[in-house]
């Protein structure tokens, strides 16, 4: 199916299997490799990417339907050279071992900072009414959904809370 | 995962005469539950009808109450004003299931029709009735630590999973739909899923090829409302056990094959009964199979956690 996708800013026009999980478009058609296939069940959150700025899991999805929509991977943060302030801080604390859940744990994030930004409530926030603070307890559960197998989660805090700033 | 055809629905007019049109057809909205499980060949769909962009995702007033669209996102759900206002047991419930990339992406309408975690249910070399009709159940004498305590069958004691659906219960809420004729029904939610019987995998009540459209929230009862869940771990694991509350209503997650309503401890409640006789009177019917008899006790527990923090709520 002839599908338009605008990947990290340029439209790309593709023809897809309607199997094609957002995730292998990614990987396997554009060569973006950063996004990672860990346990493609949506479990791991690896594979996170932001699709019109919202962070979803891209296994659990399919490219198909995002045509006409506007995907931002890690490649699209921030270059070698141009670090995003998030990629900036999780070097600055050493907040990976072997790296592969990064990509998936910086774009989530950054997305996170975001939804906290906009005043959207988790299961950590005790007034639903009031205005949502991001505590350390906050920060932990909105990103439960990115497991780090080395267990790099004291870096990973001090490196998001030091971006949120 | 196997071929299938993709089409993007222009309208819920169109969607339905698709489906009724065409063999093997499913919808899809946010796909987190079904494309895993077409990921794992439980789900064989021929053809896909994607929902996602309807225009079914409005929050608004309705009668005193909410409709919120099928195709709203948990996540929208969850931030909305009003319901964080008057229904915070239904946004404490989304909060508590799945990650923010999942609630991101599942929708309303998805919630409600996912299938259960059984482990026999994901794994297609065991016998499992709900995904292959008359070949057995490998949980009635196997890995049953999660399984059904009440309302279960000889045929399956699977349970459903939604944290969703058990505050929509609790909430009395109704479900609005289209048929494949076209046809506007509005019925309560709690007469969405069936009992599994015979035929576990028969699991709602709709015709096939009926779209979920809304869920309408009645004005919230009075009194204190809360959702208390039970998991091995403090986030992103599905529940053992979760209990919702809303005024005198209460309501029981993954304890049976759908949300329960707990009527028999409303009942005793109003009569006067204590918490504990009150829950008490539900669980004297709870069946259970060997590694999740825990879960009765677990139930009794969380049920009088969620009835204390409500009281707190309302006061």
């Amino acid at each position: 199916m002839r599908t338009t996708i605008t990947v990290n800013g340029e439209a790309r026009t593709h023809d897809l299997d309607p199997r094609t999980t957002l995730l292998d478009y990614l990987r396997e058609t554009l060569r973006l490799t950063g996004a990672k296939k860990g346990c493609d069940h949506g479990q791991c959150g690896a594979c996170t990417v932001l699709v019109n700025g919202l962070r979803i899991n891209a296994c659990l999805s399919l490219a198909v339907a995002h045509d006409g929509d506007e995907v931002v991977s890690i490649e699209g943060l921030g270059t070698p050279d141009a670090l995003h302030p998030m990629q900036q801080a999780f070097l600055k604390h050493d907040a990976l071992q072997c790296g592969y859940c990064t990509p998936g744990q910086i774009c989530s994030a950054v997305a996170m900072l975001e939804e906290v930004a906009a005043g959207w409530p988790s299961q950590e926030t005790a007034d639903l009414t009031a205005p949502v603070l991001l505590t350390p307890d906050e920060l932990r559960e909105r990103m439960s959904g990115n497991i780090c197998r080395c267990s790099a989660y004291p870096q990973i805090v001090a490196a998001i809370a030091e971006a949120a700033g | 995962m196997r071929p299938f055809t993709y089409e993007r629905a222009a309208s819920a007019d169109e969607a339905v005469k698709a489906a009724a049109a065409t063999p093997g057809a499913r919808f899809i909205a946010g796909g987190t539950n079904l494309l895993d499980l077409m990921k794992l060949d439980i789900e064989r769909p021929q053809h896909l009808i994607d929902v996602a962009r309807l225009p079914l995702g409005a929050i608004e007033p309705a009668g005193g109450g909410l409709r919120i669209g099928g195709m709203a996102t948990n996540s929208q759900v969850a931030a909305d004003p009003q319901v964080r206002r008057r229904y915070p047991v239904l946004a404490q419930a989304i909060l508590s299931g799945g990650s923010p990339q999942l609630r991101n992406k599942a929708s309303v309408a998805g919630n409600l029709l996912q299938r259960t975690r059984c482990a026999y249910f994901y794994d297609t070399s065991k016998p499992c009735n709900k995904r292959a009709p008359g070949s057995g159940c490998g949980a009635l004498e196997g890995l049953n630590r999660n399984a059904a305590i009440l309302g279960q069958s000889h045929a399956c004691i699977a349970t459903h999973p939604s944290d969703m659906a058990v505050a929509l219960v609790a909430l009395e809420a109704e479900v609005e739909t289209l048929t494949p004729s076209g046809e506007a029904r509005r019925f309560p939610l709690a007469e969405l899923h069936r009992l599994p019987g015979e035929t576990p995998h028969v699991e709602t009540h709709l015709i096939p090829g009926e779209l979920i459209t809304a869920v309408v929230l009645p004005p919230p009862p009075a009194g204190g409302q809360a959702y208390r869940k039970a998991r091995d771990r403090a986030s992103y694991a599905g529940g053992l056990a979760s209990v919702a509350v809303a005024g005198a209503r209460l309501a029981l997650g993954m304890v049976a094959h759908k949300p329960w309503r707990a009527t028999q401890v409303e009942q005793a409640l109003a009569a006067g009964a204590t918490p504990a006789e009150a829950i008490g009177e539900e669980l004297k019917d709870a069946a259970t199979a060997g590694r999740n008899d825990f879960k009765v006790t677990l139930t009794a527990r969380l049920a009088m956690a969620a009835l204390a923090q409500a009281e707190g709520d309302a006061a």
